[in-house]
Formats: C-alpha cells, structure tokens, sequence
C-alpha cells in the first residue's frame, strides 16, 4: 500500500493529462489567488510603503551584504525553521505541517507527471514519502485543531467551533485524509474508491480555490513581514521599540538599575512561565 | 488610548487574550490574529503590550492630547528583569527608560500563606488588613519620606 502510486492506478479510468491538467488548473488558482489576495487586501503596498518609511527614518545604513545576510537569516530561521513562533508546540505542529505539506505536494505532483501513465513504474520510495508528508500534515494539523487552536474561554465556545479562519487548515485536513482514505481503500480493492476519490478531488480544490478567503497567502506575505521586521532592527529604526537592554554594560550602571546590580542575568521566565490556555 | 494590533507581526498565540483584565482582546474569527473588540472599554494598562511576544501591539494616542509622529513603544524582558520605555516625541526627542520589574528571579519570592496562621476574632473583627500595620509601617515611627529614609529626589529619577 505504502509503496503503490495510486494516481498510477487511476489512470486505467482517468487519463492522465486529465490529471495533469487538473494540477495545472490548481496551481493556477493559487497564483491567481495570491495575486487577488494582495491587490485586494493592499498587502504588496502596505509593506513597500513601510519599507520606503523606515528607510527613510532609519539611523543606520544597510548595505547589500547586509541586506543578503538578513535574507538569508529571514529564510533560513523564520521560514525553515517558523522561527518566528515563541510557543514550541506551536512551532513544532507548524514544522510538521509544513514540511509534511512540501513532500506531500512535491510526491504527487511527481507522480501524477511522471509515473502515473499506465506503463511507467514508480519508484517505492516516491509514494512512500507522499504518505510521510500526508501524515506529517495529519500529525500536525489535528494536533494545531484539536489542541493548539487559541480560543476564548470566557465565552465558552465549543472546542470544536469552525469559523472563517479555519477555512483553510480544515480544507487540507480533509483533503490529506481524503487521500489518504482513498489510497488505502483503493489499494485493499474494496469498494467506494471512486467516491473517495471524488470527496478528494472536491476538498483539494476547496483548498487551493480558496486562497483568496483562506489564510493560504500567509506563505507568501510572512516571509516579507518576517524580513521587514530584521530590516528594521538592521537599520536602527527597529519599529521605534526600545532598544536599552540590562546586556549592556554601560545601562547596568543606571541610576534606575540600582536594584538589579547583584541579580542574576537570567531571571528566568515570569508569566512566560505558563501557555495562554484558553478553552 | 486604546490599543491595537499589528496583524503581519501578530501570531495568534493568544498570551494577550489571556492576560486583558477586560477580556476585551480576542482572537479574529477571519485571520486568526488578535483584535480589540472594544476600543472604548479598554482600560490602557498595557498588560497585553508588554505580554505581546512578538511585539505586535500597541497604543493609539487620541489624537487631542497625542499628535502625529509621535510613538511609546515599550519592551518587557522578563529574563532580564527588566522593562524599557521608548517615547518619541513631534519634535524628534526621544526618551529612553529601562527599569526593573523584579529584583529576584521569578517564583523565588511568593509567599507560603498558607503556612501563615489563621487570623483571630480580634483581626478579623479589625479594620486593618493582612499584613497591617507591619508591612505598612504605621507602627514604627512618623510618617516615612524620602528625606526620613536618606533618600534625595533626583531630578530625571523622581521628577
């Protein structure tokens, strides 16, 4: 089961420039989306116009080398690594659904262009990591719903409340676990493969249809924020956020700092301590 | 002044929903980011400015009293120990602060009450609350001012 294409499968009822077209069709809606998504919400002008201002205002110069080098930071710990969240669960579940999410994509793509016509042969490996990335997404995506998913205790909502934010985590959930429920019956030669394969094919263009509506942009305008953001400590302004720190040698001999002369550099961590909780 | 946030800083982890006394920051049913959801019922404490780990809120001066350009952004590191205020003013001055906020670590210092004995008939009966007179001092000589403890008012310190 683990090792079978199941798009190569398929391709006995459904040929496969049908699917490739298909695929052709999403990727489409997802461009297209994202450009929609940023002309309507202004995103694309917001964050050059924040740029062009804190340049403006900034204290310090950047030079190229160092406007590479905070790319290369921005895309090495805030994307590869989700950096930018402070809760580790929370980072972990994002990890895992997101690289779950490449491989998953990356495999099926893979297959569905190259090894889904009735006479080519899949390597075992390329399936197999099309269901570690699915399970990869299910791990993290329920684990982020079920129990990381912030809500607001004092009106007592429902753990299992949808609203328009869920939109698009609850589209790809389905449609992994579609796919994986459809592979699986599809691979034992029970029936109702068919159906499963069309409640799959309906949530995946759910998915990829609804970037507009869904937080799916987010992979596209997190990275600018992110790169902004070490932009603008680079050049001084750092959002007007003080920048005076107990680091320092010379603010420890503040009049203020009187009282933490002796005091440990590590304090350790005060309401830190403990996780929002909000259900 | 009321806050708000910056939605492309903000990440949904919820510590100022958790922290308002208002229970007025939520989080936005759209983008799953946080929100005020009454602006006018804020109390201006800041508490969720300074819980806000990614920096992604702040404060809307009103604008009679707070022109443009101006900004108070403030930063709390808790494992320093330390709070810094950043006040821009119209005119470009900016002022720095950085004060304590605990002088032992955190947790080191709570009280065990419930090692305290139970208060009797004549302190409850009493106007005075726990801990009064001692932590108070009313009963240790006259009223405790700068002066009486060796101490001078510093001018950018105190006033």
């Amino acid at each position: 089961m683990f090792t079978n294409n199941p798009f190569a499968a398929l391709s006995g009822m459904l040929p496969a420039s049908v699917m490739q077209a298909y695929v052709v069709l999403m990727v489409v809606a997802v461009i297209a989306g994202t450009l929609f998504d940023i002309t309507h919400k202004g995103s694309a002008r917001y964050f050059f116009d924040n740029w062009r201002k804190s340049k403006g205002r900034g204290t310090k110069e950047v030079g190229g080398g160092e406007l590479a080098s905070i790319a290369i930071r921005t895309g090495v710990v805030d994307v590869l690594t989700s950096g930018e969240f402070c809760n580790p669960r929370r980072r972990l579940a994002h990890l895992l659904t997101m690289y779950g999410f490449v491989l998953y994509v990356a495999t099926t793509v893979l297959m569905i262009f190259r090894y889904a016509s009735p006479g080519a042969a899949t390597p075992a490996l390329v399936p197999l990591l099309w269901w570690i990335g699915a399970l990869m997404i299910c791990v993290g995506g329920y684990w982020f719903w079920f129990f990381i998913r912030v809500d607001v205790a004092a009106e007592g909502h429902s753990p299992l409340r949808v609203v328009h934010a869920d939109l698009f985590i609850l589209s790809l959930l389905v449609s992994v676990t579609l796919g994986l429920i459809w592979a699986a019956v599809q691979a034992s030669g029970a029936s109702g493969a068919g159906l499963l394969f069309g409640l799959y094919v309906i949530a995946t263009t759910v998915l990829f249809g609804s970037v507009p509506w869904s937080k799916f942009a987010h992979m596209f305008f997190k990275p600018a924020a992110a790169f902004e953001k070490r932009l603008s400590k680079a050049n001084g302004t750092a959002e007007n956020l003080p920048t005076l720190s107990r680091d320092d040698p010379e603010q420890r001999q503040r009049h203020s700092m009187e009282l933490l002369r002796d005091a440990p550099m590590d304090m350790g961590l005060g309401i830190k301590r403990e996780a929002p909780r909000h259900y | 002044m009321p806050t708000f946030v910056y939605m492309t800083r903000c990440d949904g982890c919820g510590h100022c929903v958790d922290i308002c006394p208002s229970d007025i920051m939520h989080i936005d049913k759209t983008y799953r980011r946080a929100y005020n959801i009454e602006p006018s019922m804020c109390w201006e404490c800041y508490s969720c400015v300074k819980a806000c780990p990614q920096n992604a809120i702040d404060v809307r001066g009103y604008a009679d009293f707070a022109p443009l350009g101006h900004s108070v952004r403030v930063q709390r590191d808790e494992q320093k120990g330390t709070i810094a205020w950043k006040i821009k003013f119209r005119n470009g001055t900016e002022k720095n602060f950085l004060s304590p906020i605990t002088t032992k670590p955190w947790g080191t210092a709570i009280p065990k009450l419930a090692d305290a004995p139970a208060p009797s008939k004549a302190m409850r009966d009493g106007e005075l609350l726990y801990s009064e007179p001692k932590f108070i001092r009313m009963d240790d000589g006259p009223l405790h001012t700068l002066e009486a403890a060796g101490l001078k008012m510093k001018k950018g310190v105190y006033y």
